[in-house]
């Protein structure tokens, strides 16, 4: 069959893994990051610890409602003009740490809004000590509610992550750019659309599944 | 070093320019989140309704553009459809129609979840209290779906303008387009000008969106109830 150009597709598939293994990196560390980030504004947020409070909630509005583009470029075109230089890869976790740990805040958020102040005063009255009452009360029930929105923000911080050549790194759009030049548009784009979907497709399977398991943990629901 | 930043925006048409280039980002957005709207409701519809192998077709399209990254769509439909099949559109039509393509599924599965998510009951107690079929639709039914779906739809379109600047990667004039073309003529007079012109970029982002999604959780609060 030529209308698809196997030799083509066979022989350029490595580039895609290496920038596949390169995308998949940056977004785990990222996302690991987020959701570090996330949790601590979520805690400050709920519990509303002065200062830290007001800062998260700053830090969370500027960061939900500006583009990912828009941040890194200033971390990498801007900031080094201050002083403060950082190499590509350095630059795209850390723009991705900025948007998504606002991101997973606000997810974090809601499943902590959801908890009725009851369940931790039982939980305290049946003596169990605080942090059991967050292991086994506070944290099953707010991750079950938060599940559905934690799932979109990874899946939304995956898909972030194709903007990375900006910062000059050899991503799955660099990638697929340069071949382009090649000739070969229809192969170049299907071997993007097959590595975006190897990646993304078993995320987004895999927290459906979770978020399936986890309905039954909310008390009540 | 502020005086910096006023001279970068100064510089010829430079402000006009970063102003034409929010113009374009605006268009595409509000475009895009029109046509979404006129597409997206039908398809809510058809994905609400009962013919199975419809809705497992439209399922199949809201989750491949849910797992797709917007960025790898537009650029898959703005060189493919030019080089392989000699269709050549503009960088602007692309971005309108892939944006739409995306609107459209997310629309529909907002009017979808508004539509299920109302009780049978409604239908049934309008009808018995006599009013007709229109009635039904337009006094009952539809003031409550709206109310369910707007909320979703006003975050969808700060969704749609945080998206815009994707289109950088095919060249089109957006803000942050612009943006960049002023740092890269201004910056060897002054240094600083990819710090006041990508700021200022940031700025506008952020006076633009945070509004609207202040609105948005204004009217979850209040029909909440």
């Amino acid at each position: 069959m030529d209308f698809i150009d196997w030799d083509f597709i066979v022989s350029r598939a490595p580039l895609f893994w290496a920038a596949a293994k390169l995308t998949v990196k940056l977004a785990v560390g990222g996302i690991l990051l987020a959701a570090a980030l996330g949790f601590l504004c979520a805690v400050a947020r709920f519990y509303r610890i002065p200062v830290f409070n007001q800062i998260a909630y700053f830090y969370i509005e500027l960061a939900r409602n500006t583009p990912l583009m828009v941040q890194l470029f200033f971390l990498y075109f801007g900031l080094p003009r201050l002083g403060l230089v950082w190499e590509g890869q350095t630059c795209a976790i850390v723009g991705l740490t900025f948007l998504g740990g606002a991101y997973m805040a606000e997810a974090f958020r809601g499943g902590l809004a959801a908890i009725n102040r009851n369940q931790v005063e039982s939980a305290l009255s049946i003596g169990l000590s605080r942090i059991q009452t967050l292991r086994y009360v506070i944290a099953p029930q707010a991750l079950a509610v938060a599940w559905p929105a934690i799932s979109a923000t990874v899946i939304f911080l995956m898909k972030e992550t194709s903007v990375f050549s900006i910062v000059a790194l050899p991503d799955l759009m660099y990638v697929a750019k340069d071949l382009l030049k090649e000739g070969h548009s229809g192969e170049t784009n299907l071997l993007l659309i097959l590595s975006y979907l190897t990646i993304i497709l078993p995320v987004s399977l895999f927290f459906g599944r979770m978020e399936r398991r986890l309905r039954f943990a909310g008390f009540g629901s | 070093m502020l005086d910096s930043a006023l001279s970068v925006f100064r510089m010829g048409r430079n402000m006009a320019r970063l102003m034409e280039g929010l113009g374009v980002t605006l268009e595409i957005s509000v475009v895009a989140v029109g046509l979404s709207l006129i597409f997206g409701v039908p398809l809510g519809l058809m994905m609400a309704g009962s013919n199975r192998p419809l809705k497992w077709l439209l399922r199949g399209y809201l989750e491949f553009v849910r797992v797709m990254p917007i960025l790898a769509l537009l650029f898959i439909f703005y060189y493919s459809l030019s080089k392989f099949w000699n269709i050549n559109l503009s960088a602007l039509t692309v971005s309108i129609f892939v944006f739409t393509l995306w609107g459209a599924a997310e629309m529909g599965d907002l009017v979808r979840g508004a539509v299920t998510s109302l009780p049978r009951h409604q239908w049934d107690s309008a009808r018995a209290l006599g009013l007709s079929e229109g009635q039904v639709s337009f006094r009952v039914i539809i003031p409550q779906a709206i109310r369910r779906l707007l909320p979703g739809v006003i975050n969808l379109t700060t969704r749609m303008i945080k998206t815009t600047p994707f289109v950088f990667f095919i060249n089109l004039p957006d803000l942050l387009k612009v943006g960049q073309q002023i740092v890269e003529v201004s910056g060897l007079r002054y240094p600083l000008a990819s710090v006041w012109v990508y700021g200022f970029i940031f700025i506008i982002y952020f006076v633009i969106c945070y509004p609207i999604s202040l609105f948005s959780r204004y009217l979850e609060r209040r029909w909440a109830s």
